[in-house]
């Protein structure tokens, strides 16, 4: 399986993933933002870092970047999609996924890790893990806190599309929103890094049970 | 302006005018004097430090490169190496905190860089005066906020340093950033410049008037001028730098380039001539050829311009497309600014026209200047210290949580969370332990990294607070399971023109030196930082080492945090020395900062820190901390907190140690400093396997056992660790620097 990792100027966490897609044993592709294409890549994740400075907005900028055109494509025809931290907030740019990513409440920028719960695993990314599933991934971020307007956060959780949930709420996130899916439950977005915790010797490797979904599907 | 006023306004005394009068055979003009005036500056030439400097050990088994070049660097194994220095940046901090402390993180990196290292790792010390002051409190916190402002756009992990509060510090804050860089020890480049003919590129961002004498700023005493002074402080671009990080790694790969040299301090007039001192050549430069930010800049400003995020490189003539090329795709400015000469000068050009020319090698060769050292009287008389006229504490619970909620020694999480610790997927052990350590990926190796500064020994007893600083960084570093292979320094010192400074500085420099040739630890690089004053006087003398180690299986380290209930809790290498002296418990609980620490015992120091550390490498123990200013309960406490387990002391352990160290006082054996040990904790069944790696080499004592909920000292120590907590996890970035607790 080949999994394509965007490089935007200012992207800081592609080499992370493009690691992590080797831990799972899948091919990784480096996806270069000025070439419109995306290299027959079976998912594309969209890393964190600081895309164009984080100038005008999170993610603002990178949304107009030449690779988003097959890659919003590609999201729209089902493509399993992955966008983290900086990642999401690009991908609520492209309004691939509704809401949007306000500063922290604290106003402080934060890197810890958290715990999270797995709240459905009816997308191609939390596909392999157990039901209810804990997990301690970490954050780093200034602009993590999920807003969106009331409808939009009842038709989330009425339609089981929170993907992961704060049991410790770093940031101020609606309903502890860590992680949203779209629609067609295949783009989803969330602030934790599982490439980070992608090896014993760092701590944890509990990412890759979020990475190694992909390769498995969705089960339904 | 007369000619005297005009280059006493540029930082250059009579003698140093008279100096370039006699090395030119005539007058120069301003542009030249400019040049004089920065790469003369103590920041760029090190005129009042070099003789001085003489006395590190600068060369080992494992340096590749010793000081001289951008950074040091030392084999680590299997074919890496790692390029690290440590810079200050203090003089920007107090005037313009955000950027001032931004732009030193972007500066050390683009050091690395230099050397074709891939920076992996970032450190900071800060010293600041004491948050109850609004001024202290604004710097403090816009300083961190420019550290993780910078750090964590380019992508570079902020994995340690340290942070301490004094009156010294008041209105000069230091601000040293470390950086760490991985290389393969086959790809290390070097800055001289070589063939004539070669072209001399600039990469990176454009150049405009920000920093214009900024390096002769930071050679000078902070005042009430300074305020006046904040266009001398130059403005970060961490997407710039993270864009030149990667565009300069990838003309190294490609081997695009002939040697490569940042833009600091004083700008392409300070990289050009020392990359034209080092390679024997001279350098011409066309000023019209440097891409501007702003119109109508002089020649002279085009030269000395501290613009930030730039790159200066030598490349042959036909491989100069691809170079320009390369900076595109990365949305840099790349422009040919110049060549290679045979000359042997700098010189500058606008539109063909000479406007300056100096011998390169009379740049890069700033005057020196010996002083007299004299021991200072104010020694003795902070010093006079007995410790017979400090009352015993009636309620030891009170005071160790008094010490642990001091902004000395409560906890650094509120700094290290606004710090990305864990980009690039390498952090083995994050901060808040006694050095960070970082994996090699493909490889078994890590490497652990440690900074460490003690002003107020250093104040106290400059040439042993020297040794006891890298006696410090040398056990944090062996407590993780590292072996120091190396160190980098700051030289943070008030202005060496006072006799009291400049002894300051040569005691501290010899008490370093001699612990590091005691230690086998090579100086590779550093860096001085003096005229640290205001009016107020001089900062506390504050040398900071910065030092690496290695780990051959990295998965074999330790942290402080206790692990099991039921382990065996090991006190080792403590003994006679504990004092009060100079102890945080003076400090914090009496107010006084007096006394003669005890020198450290080097040899028996590495003695005990080098079996600490094969006891981690061979598998035995992980969990381990050294002992440090607060003493061995303040040590112990941050184990239980680390680790959210309770310990409680053996029956009759507090009367053993207070007949024995402490000399019939509790407060001396539970909170004196110095002492050179550490604790370790093991499962029971590793107890006789333990004593037998210990052998008669060094002393130990088994203390207490790990388990319940509450600190417990015989009948004199019974806390609560969620009390612990609530003194210890304090918020510092709170409005009175303060009491509230992070939620």
């Amino acid at each position: 399986m080949k999994i394509g990792v965007t490089i935007f100027p200012g992207s800081n966490c592609d080499r992370d993933a493009l690691y992590a897609v080797e831990r799972i044993g899948a091919e990784p592709v480096e996806l270069w933002h000025a070439d419109a294409d995306l290299k027959d890549s079976d998912a594309v994740i969209v890393p964190g870092g600081f895309s164009y400075g984080d100038y005008l907005r999170p993610g603002a900028i990178a949304r107009f970047a030449r690779v988003m055109a097959p890659l919003e494509d590609f999201a729209r025809s089902g493509g399993p999609t992955l966008g983290v931290c900086n990642g999401f907030q690009v991908l609520t740019e492209a309004h691939l996924l509704p809401g949007a990513l306000l500063r922290n409440t604290h106003m402080r920028f934060v890197c810890k890790r958290v715990r999270v719960r797995v709240e459905t695993l009816q997308t191609p990314w939390t596909s392999s893990c157990e039901p209810g599933a804990e997990l301690t991934l970490p954050v780093a971020h200034n602009e993590g806190n999920y807003f969106a307007d009331p409808a939009t956060l009842e038709q989330l959780e009425t339609e089981g599309r929170v993907v992961l949930r704060y049991l410790e709420n770093p940031n101020g996130s609606a309903n502890d929103i860590a992680g949203i899916c779209n629609e067609g439950r295949n783009v989803v977005g969330i602030m934790p890094h599982p490439e980070r915790v992608s090896d014993p010797v760092l701590g944890s490797d509990e990412g890759l049970r979020i990475l190694r979904s992909v390769l498995v599907g969705v089960r339904v | 302006m007369n000619l005297q006023e005009t280059y006493t306004s540029l930082g250059l005394s009579d003698f140093e005018y008279d100096r370039i009068l006699e090395l030119l055979g005539r007058a120069p003009n301003y542009l030249e004097l400019s040049l004089f005036s920065v790469m003369w500056s103590e920041h760029c030439g090190y005129k009042n430090s070099r003789p001085l400097l003489r006395r590190f050990p600068n060369s080992g088994p494992n340096v590749l490169q010793g000081p001289g070049e951008n950074a040091g660097v030392v084999e680590v194994g299997d074919g890496w190496a790692l390029a690290f220095k440590i810079e200050s940046h203090n003089h920007p901090s107090a005037v313009e905190p955000y950027e001032g402390a931004a732009t030193g993180v972007g500066g050390i990196i683009r050091d690395i860089l230099a050397m074709g290292a891939r920076p992996v790792a970032l450190l900071d010390s800060l010293r600041f005066g004491p948050l109850d002051e609004e001024r202290n409190r604004y710097l403090f916190g816009e300083v961190v906020r420019g550290i993780g402002g910078y750090g964590n756009a380019v992508g570079v992990p902020t994995v340690g340093g340290e942070v301490e509060f004094a009156d010294a510090y008041s209105g000069n804050p230091l601000v040293n950033a470390m950086c760490i860089g991985l290389i393969r020890t086959e790809d290390l480049v070097r800055s001289q410049a070589r063939g004539e003919g070669n072209l001399v590129v600039l990469l990176g961002s454009k150049t405009g008037r920000d920093g214009i004498h900024g390096a002769t700023f930071a050679s000078d005493e902070l005042s009430q001028e300074s305020e006046a002074r904040r266009s001398n402080v130059q403005v970060g671009d961490p997407f710039c730098e993270k864009m030149l990080v990667e565009c300069c790694l990838t003309l190294l790969e490609e081997g695009l380039l002939v040697s490569l040299q940042d833009l600091g301090a004083a700008g392409i007039t300070s990289s050009a001539s020392e990359m034209a001192a080092k390679g024997g050549v001279g350098i011409e430069i066309d000023t019209e050829k440097v891409t501007l930010r702003e119109s109508g800049m002089e020649p002279y400003e085009v030269v000395i311009s501290e613009s930030q995020e730039r790159m200066l490189a030598i490349v042959e003539p036909e491989k100069v497309e691809r170079v320009l090329e390369t900076a595109g795709r990365y949305e840099l400015v790349g422009a040919v600014i110049g060549r290679v000469a045979d000359h042997g000068e700098l010189r500058v050009k606008h539109h063909g026209e000479v406007v300056g020319s100096v011998p390169a090698g009379h740049l890069a060769d700033a005057p020196v200047y010996e002083r007299d050292v004299v021991r200072p009287s104010y020694i003795d008389e902070v010093q006079s210290f007995d410790v017979a006229d400090i009352p015993e504490p009636a309620d030891y619970n009170e005071v160790l949580l008094r010490m642990l909620a001091h902004p000395n020694l409560c906890s650094r999480r509120a700094i290290f969370e606004q710090y990305d610790h864990e980009v690039g997927a390498d952090t083995v052990v994050p901060p808040g332990a006694d050095a960070a350590v970082m994996r090699i990926k493909g490889t078994t190796l890590g490497f652990a990294i440690t900074t460490d500064g003690r002003g107020r020994h250093c104040y106290l007893d400059p040439r042993g607070g020297g040794a006891a600083t890298a006696a410090e960084a040398y056990r944090n570093l062996s407590c993780v399971g590292a072996e120091p292979v190396a160190a980098t320094d700051c030289l943070n010192f008030g202005s060496p023109e006072n006799e009291e400074n400049y002894y300051q500085l040569a005691a501290c420099i010899e008490g370093m030196a001699e612990a590091c040739e005691a230690f086998g630890t090579t100086v590779v690089s550093g860096n001085v930082s003096l005229y640290n004053e205001t009016d107020n006087g001089a900062v506390y003398p504050t040398p900071v080492v910065g030092m690496v180690g290695v780990l051959e299986d990295v998965s074999r380290h330790a942290t402080p945090a206790f692990k099991r209930e039921g382990d065996m809790v090991v006190v080792i290498g403590s003994g006679s020395r504990v004092s009060l002296a100079g102890s945080d418990y003076l400090e914090i609980v009496h107010g006084r900062v007096a006394g003669s620490p005890p020198k450290p015992d080097l040899d028996a120091e590495k003695k005990t820190a080098d079996l600490v550390r094969e006891l981690v490498r061979s598998g035995l123990v992980d969990t381990a901390h050294d002992i440090s200013g607060g003493g061995e309960i303040v040590a112990v406490a941050e184990m239980v907190l680390a680790g959210g387990l309770g310990i409680e002391y053996m029956e009759g352990e507090l009367e053993r140690m207070t007949a024995g160290q402490g000399r019939g006082r509790a407060d001396l054996a539970l909170f004196g400093g110095e002492s050179g040990g550490f604790i370790v904790a093991v499962p029971p069944e590793r107890w006789d396997e333990l004593q037998d790696a210990l052998g008669g080499a060094v002393g130990y004592d088994q203390v207490g056992t790990v388990g319940g909920d509450s600190l417990k000292v015989g009948d004199l120590i019974d806390v609560k660790l969620s009390e612990l907590r609530e003194a210890f996890e304090r918020d510092l970035f709170g409005a009175s620097g303060g009491p509230e607790v992070i939620h």
